[in-house]
């Protein structure tokens, strides 16, 4: 009971509210997630791709950093559910000529919008808008600074159990940028509270978070070694942007120990997977013969990120939708 | 009574699939025949065995169309539909266990044009029950049965018998 009054993701009656991050996610409301996923599956064959779910609900994307992927789908998702969608460009907006992120938030409401998804350069945006909105205003996290991107991470999880099956079986290796990857945060906290086998992070020194003891993973600095049985591999994107400092000498000496290469895939389970949660540069973390070999399921995750977001929009709707139904 | 075994659950289901011959005839082996979640789900495989169909068993969930969203928000969900990839200029023989408002059926109707546009759908039901709501009524009816309004009739798996949640007699009205 605690826990519900102080995260802020669940109403009172512990419904998803909004969904910031995975951490502090119980496994049945992941798993929720999931199956709600599953059921989406089906839009996609449909002449109509569309259910009528949001219909009259008003979802405004407000992305303070660029993105391709993470909005398109956000957006197909909502319009998939025939919600309005606004795609409001904050790189370019008020924000720049000094409005402060809570009177832009404030004006933005007064269109009356239903969800608002987010994605900002600094850790903790979402949580701040999401302790700030108005009381039956959903705040879905499309990534905030270094700290969390959990509709990736659940898109990871649902492409892991398409083709895997039970995760209580499996093995995962997530590779590379770790220390500055939100992605992989989010990924290793739900393999966690999913209850995956064993969790190995796979990175230089450098490229390690402190406290790495923390994430209850086992690390490797050898990707040779760390890849013996493993069901699942996560590639990151190395990101030079982020990077302050010179953490590697080049990106030619990274792909050469961390690359993952047609020979290095050998070395996992057969039926391996390989994953990437996008942008993938080929020839710094992995090889493009492997990106574009069966064993990847890239593009999949691409396609099943519609049907998590769809679910994640409808569950935080629906808590919604019952809250006021109960006020009555 | 408060409970209809499956012997009788299966003769109904009999009845039925033979109402389906009479109504369809020669258009009957070109039918797709779609249960709905979950109740309707069973009977439709049994009536696609009973007519040894060539065509695909189909299922439609119906949870996203469904008119209490902003009274109840989402359902706990079943699973995706499954439909062939058009079912323009099919006949769609729409199965559920129960018809009591037609609110399930409105919806499931709704979704089957997102689909595409069926050339007819005949509607068949293993219990039919008077509350319709909506002007929505069976074609084909295994058996009528007169319930008051706070009983639930449920079909329980997997024995397939039908329970009814209350201890009121039923009366048996069919023709």
């Amino acid at each position: 009971m605690n826990q519900n009054n102080v995260n802020i993701q669940l109403d009172d009656k512990g419904r998803l509210k909004h969904f910031l991050a995975i951490e502090s996610l119980s496994k049945n409301i992941l798993l929720e997630i999931l199956d709600t996923a599953e059921s989406f599956a089906s839009v996609n064959g449909k002449a109509i791709k569309k259910v009528p779910l949001l219909r009259g609900k008003t979802v405004a994307n407000l992305f303070f950093e660029n993105s391709t992927r993470t909005l398109t789908t956000f957006e197909l998702a909502a319009k998939r559910l025939s919600a309005d969608v606004l795609n409001v460009n904050m790189t370019a907006s008020s924000t720049k000529k000094g409005e402060s992120l809570l009177d832009t938030l404030r004006n933005l409401e007064a269109m009356q919008c239903d969800m608002f998804v987010v994605r900002h350069q600094d850790s903790g945006a979402a949580h701040f808008i999401a302790e700030h909105v108005a009381p039956h205003v959903n705040i879905i996290n499309a990534g905030d600074g270094q700290h969390a991107h959990p509709t990736q991470a659940m898109l990871d999880m649902f492409t892991i159990r398409h083709f895997k099956g039970d995760f209580s079986n499996l093995t995962v290796a997530v590779v590379g940028d770790i220390r500055h990857s939100r992605v992989a945060r989010s990924q290793i906290q739900a393999l966690n509270t999913l209850g995956v086998k064993e969790i190995r992070i796979v990175a230089p020194k450098t490229l390690l978070p402190s406290k790495i003891e923390l994430f209850g993973t086992r690390v490797y600095m050898n990707f040779d070694t760390a890849l013996e049985n493993v069901d699942v591999v996560i590639m990151l994107r190395l990101q030079t942007e982020r990077m302050k400092g010179a953490l590697l000498p080049s990106s030619d000496e990274y792909f050469s120990c961390y690359g993952l290469t047609q020979e290095r895939i050998k070395l996992a389970s057969p039926e391996a997977i390989i994953m990437h949660p996008g942008p993938t540069n080929r020839g710094v973390e992995i090889e493009g013969t492997v990106a574009d070999s069966t064993q990847a399921v890239i593009l999949q995750q691409v396609t099943f990120g519609i049907a998590v977001r769809m679910a994640v929009m409808s569950i935080a709707i629906s808590s919604t939708e019952k809250t006021i139904a109960e006020a009555l | 009574m408060n409970s209809i075994d499956s012997t009788t659950v299966n003769h109904w289901i009999e009845e039925m699939a033979q109402q389906l011959h009479s109504a369809l005839a020669s258009d009957l082996n070109e039918s797709v025949i779609v249960g709905i979640h979950t109740g309707g789900v069973s009977i439709a495989a049994i009536l696609h065995e009973k007519l040894s169909l060539d065509t695909p068993l189909c299922e439609l969930n119906i949870n996203f169309y469904r008119d209490d969203f902003s009274r109840i928000g989402l359902h706990p969900s079943v699973g995706a539909s499954k439909l062939p990839t058009t079912i323009d200029n099919r006949n769609i023989i729409l199965v559920d266990d129960v018809i009591y408002s037609g609110r399930t059926i409105r919806a499931a109707m709704n979704e089957l044009f997102d689909f595409g546009r069926p050339s007819r759908i005949i509607l068949a039901v293993l219990v039919q029950r008077e509350g319709r709501e909506i002007p929505i009524h069976p074609d084909i009816t295994g058996q009528t049965i007169v319930l008051s309004p706070e009983k639930q009739i449920k079909l329980q798996m997997p024995d397939m018998s039908l329970q009814i949640i209350g201890t009121e007699k039923i009366e048996d009205t069919s023709k």
